[in-house]
């Protein structure tokens, strides 16, 4: 086996509680009704065009990208509109929503749903045709279209498509079991976006804790020229996008710059997936894999789950929210955040749904700090999270400038670390937004 | 009823209070050594330095500052214990609380409690004992083994003291060497001194624990007494003077307990790797220097907390590599 890597420069080992590793992928069924969000994406909100009393069915545009950054909304079930008014989201703020009525469950014809494998790899323009065609966006959380990132800006050159199997949030098990039940098809997805990117070059990413996806993605790959299959050390943010490209390159993403300016493009499993999906399948994508988990979860398990899916349809179907539920996340522990409405639907960028007891997610009183410095040595950007946190505290923005705060990648590591449970991110972020704000 | 807060929603185990609980375990073996050789005093005195302590930070804190109870991070004792390993065991008790009185409100509470405080609160203390009471604070009784009474100790020096006062012509002598204790007698704490400081083993032991449980990283009392070793070893080879013999300066005197437990404080240290070896390095010239050249035989609190002083200017200068920026 080649050698395992990792990033040099920081990092936490928090406990896995991956409870679900092993519970194959279910199919969560049909809601009664489901709710689409316009924007589900970096980026202009798409344009609704269907009207209400349409009839959709499983596929149909409903919404058309507007602008270059955006993306094109699809029906993720067959039924009638029945509203086109917003809604109230899992933060409380009202969205714009499709709400759709389910009856039956018919797909527009040229979908092919036959589980039949199509090795066969178009031309790079049918590819990139697809692609915007299907509404794909970065299903890693961060939501950035897809077409876009796989357009290379003309005076830059791709050398490297890093496929990114790395699941390093606790509880979080969905892109584990997509590689280990559809590995085959990532490693054709990785091939079509080598095509489209006129590379030869695809390596996919696993870390150490997934056994099982690494035997598999490894027998496989080898009938395939160009795609090669690196194990990373299980530490978190490995999955971040410059840990990633450090450990397999071994270079750094320059400051303010973006990875695709080192030769870098780096494509989440699901994401990869859905583009062998809507290449190969014709199928835009409307489902994807959620783990639902948590430690207050009575069944947690991986379900496969129709985009604008209510959230309590899903936990309902996990074993409900008991009296003991604190928290609900959208998204892993680290980085996602807690809802209060647990009737908001999940979107193309909800990885898992996670029940966590008061014990777990409890939030302890700040205290002074100790000047410990374990916030500067976990940061996997070298930042110094303590002095940002001071000077965010006593409002001066000028001085949090040389601190390059806009470096902060928001793994949360620094917060998790703080003994005197000083919320370090938060503060991080305050001065990001600060800084963008006043730029 | 669902709660909401903001990312990290799991927090890491080690807290406050946990970290200092584990720096006073860490501590505990040095303590028994010291009961050990100096008796009942010893304990007598750490004991009432905790107390002291403890007492008078609660007491600051409700009459005073009208804060809420701050001696449960634990803090506290371990400034008392740190103060008591700095102090012959022969101190009067008196003395002992106005040390304690030094190190809690002035050099810790005045400055704004926990993790707001320049100087080291313990060594604080220590410097203005030593200053103030110049004639009891260098009185060393005599170890005696599982003598626990040890109420008349006879007294004698310390091994820096020896050295600090050898005439010029002897100090070439291979006879000299007779006036020291044996190696193994300063390693394991068999020699006057302050009661936490004697026992190099025992320090070490508590070394041994820090680092399993990662409380501290081994750079800072590495360089430490690395710096110090190096500087004396190499006056030594070319002097072959006695007074430069560089095991015996790494094992008597407060190197160890100094190193290992107050030059690693987390507020009065450095934040970044680089800045801890570069305050560690510097602790260990200006010991080496105020113990050669000085009229103090030793000179490690006196380091310290010089260096104390440099701590911010250290920390704006020396910053952690940032992710994706060439030096």
């Amino acid at each position: 086996m080649k050698k395992i890597k990792t990033f040099p420069l920081g990092g936490i080992h928090p406990n896995k509680y991956k409870l679900t590793a092993d519970s194959p992928i279910i199919d969560a069924g049909l809601p009664e009704y489901v709710y689409i969000p316009i924007k589900q994406h970096i980026g202009a909100p798409a344009k609704i065009t269907v009207q209400k009393g349409d009839k959709v069915k499983v596929g149909t545009l409903l919404a058309d990208s507007d602008g270059i950054i955006s993306a094109d909304i699809h029906s993720s079930v067959s039924g009638e509109v029945t509203s086109l008014e917003p809604i109230e989201g899992e933060f409380g703020y009202y969205e714009d929503c499709i709400t759709i009525k389910v009856e039956g469950d018919e797909f527009e014809k040229e979908i092919d749903t036959s589980p039949e494998l199509i090795t066969e790899i178009p031309e790079a323009d049918i590819i990139a045709q697809r692609i915007r065609e299907s509404g794909i966006v970065g299903m890693g959380g961060a939501g950035f279209p897809t077409p876009v990132k796989t357009t290379v800006p003309p005076n830059r050159k791709a050398r490297i498509l890093i496929v990114n199997g790395i699941e390093c949030e606790p509880f979080l098990t969905a892109d584990g079991r997509l590689m280990i039940e559809k590995a085959e098809e990532i490693i054709i997805g990785a091939k079509i976006l080598n095509k489209l990117l006129n590379i030869q070059n695809a390596i996919i990413a696993i870390d150490e804790n997934k056994p099982e996806a690494i035997e598999i993605m490894q027998r496989l790959s080898k009938r395939y020229v160009g795609v090669n299959v690196q194990v990373c050390a299980t530490k978190y943010p490995q999955g971040g996008e410059k840990q990633l490209i450090k450990a397999i390159t071994g270079k750094e993403v320059p400051s303010g710059k973006l990875p695709i300016d080192i030769g870098c493009i780096v494509q989440n499993v699901a994401t990869v997936f859905a583009v062998y999906e809507a290449v190969q399948k014709k199928k835009p994508l409307f489902e994807r894999i959620i783990t639902i988990s948590g430690d207050e979860c009575k069944h947690p398990a991986n379900y496969r789950v129709r985009i604008g899916t209510p959230a309590n349809y899903l936990i309902e179907k996990a074993g409900g929210a008991s009296e003991e539920v604190a928290q609900i996340i959208y998204g892993g522990p680290m980085m996602g955040s807690s809802i209060i409405n647990t009737q908001a639907p999940v979107t193309k960028l909800t990885g898992g749904i996670l029940l966590l007891s008061d014990s777990l997610s409890h939030k302890k009183e700040e205290q002074n700090c100790i000047r410990c410095s374990k916030c500067a040595e976990v940061c996997p950007m070298g930042l110094q999270p303590y002095l940002i946190g001071k000077l965010v505290k006593e409002d001066m923005f000028e001085e949090v400038k040389d601190c390059h705060a806009l470096d902060c990648i928001e793994c949360g590591c620094c917060a998790y670390t703080c003994p005197a449970n000083i919320p370090l991110l938060d503060y991080c972020k305050l001065a990001k937004s600060e800084l963008k704000r006043n730029r | 009823m669902l709660k909401i807060s903001t990312a990290p929603h799991i927090h890491s185990p080690q807290t406050v209070s946990g970290i200092m609980k584990d720096v006073v375990i860490a501590l505990i073996p040095a303590g028994l050594v010291a009961v050990l050789f100096f008796g009942l005093p010893a304990l007598i005195i750490i004991a009432t330095s905790v107390a002291g302590c403890v007492l008078l930070e609660y007491l600051a804190g409700r009459f005073w500052l009208k804060t809420e109870n701050t001696t449960r991070d634990y803090s506290a004792v371990i400034t008392g214990l740190l103060l008591a390993y700095n102090l012959p065991s022969s101190l009067p008790l008196p003395m002992v609380l106005a040390g304690c009185f030094m190190s809690i409100v002035v050099a810790k509470l005045c400055y704004g409690g926990l993790g707001k405080n320049i100087f080291n609160p313990a060594l604080v203390g220590r410097v203005f004992l030593f200053i103030s009471f110049p004639v009891e604070m260098t009185r060393w009784p005599v170890p005696q083994f599982m003598n626990f009474l040890n109420i008349d100790a006879q007294t004698g020096a310390t091994p820096l003291g020896i050295l600090k006062h050898l005439d010029a012509a002897e100090t070439t002598l291979i006879q000299s060497n007779s006036l020291l204790p044996e190696y193994w007698k300063m390693f394991v704490g068999y020699t006057g001194g302050c009661i936490g400081e004697v026992s190099s083993l025992a320090l070490l032991l508590g070394f041994g624990y820090l680092l399993w449980k990662k409380i501290i990283s081994w750079h800072i009392p590495f360089y430490y007494i690395g710096t110090v070793f190096i500087i004396s070893g190499i006056t030594w080879l070319f002097t072959h003077d006695i007074r430069f013999e560089p095991l015996t300066h790494i094992l008597s005197g407060g190197l160890m307990l100094g190193a290992i437990f107050m030059a690693t404080d987390y507020t009065t240290s450095p934040m970044s790797l680089n800045g801890k070896i570069f305050f560690a390095i510097c602790c260990g010239i200006l010991t080496v220097v105020i113990r050669f050249f000085s009229g103090y035989p030793e000179g490690v609190s006196f380091a310290i907390l010089i260096m104390n002083a440099f701590v911010p200017l250290i920390d704006r200068y020396f910053t952690p590599r940032r992710f994706g920026v060439k030096k």
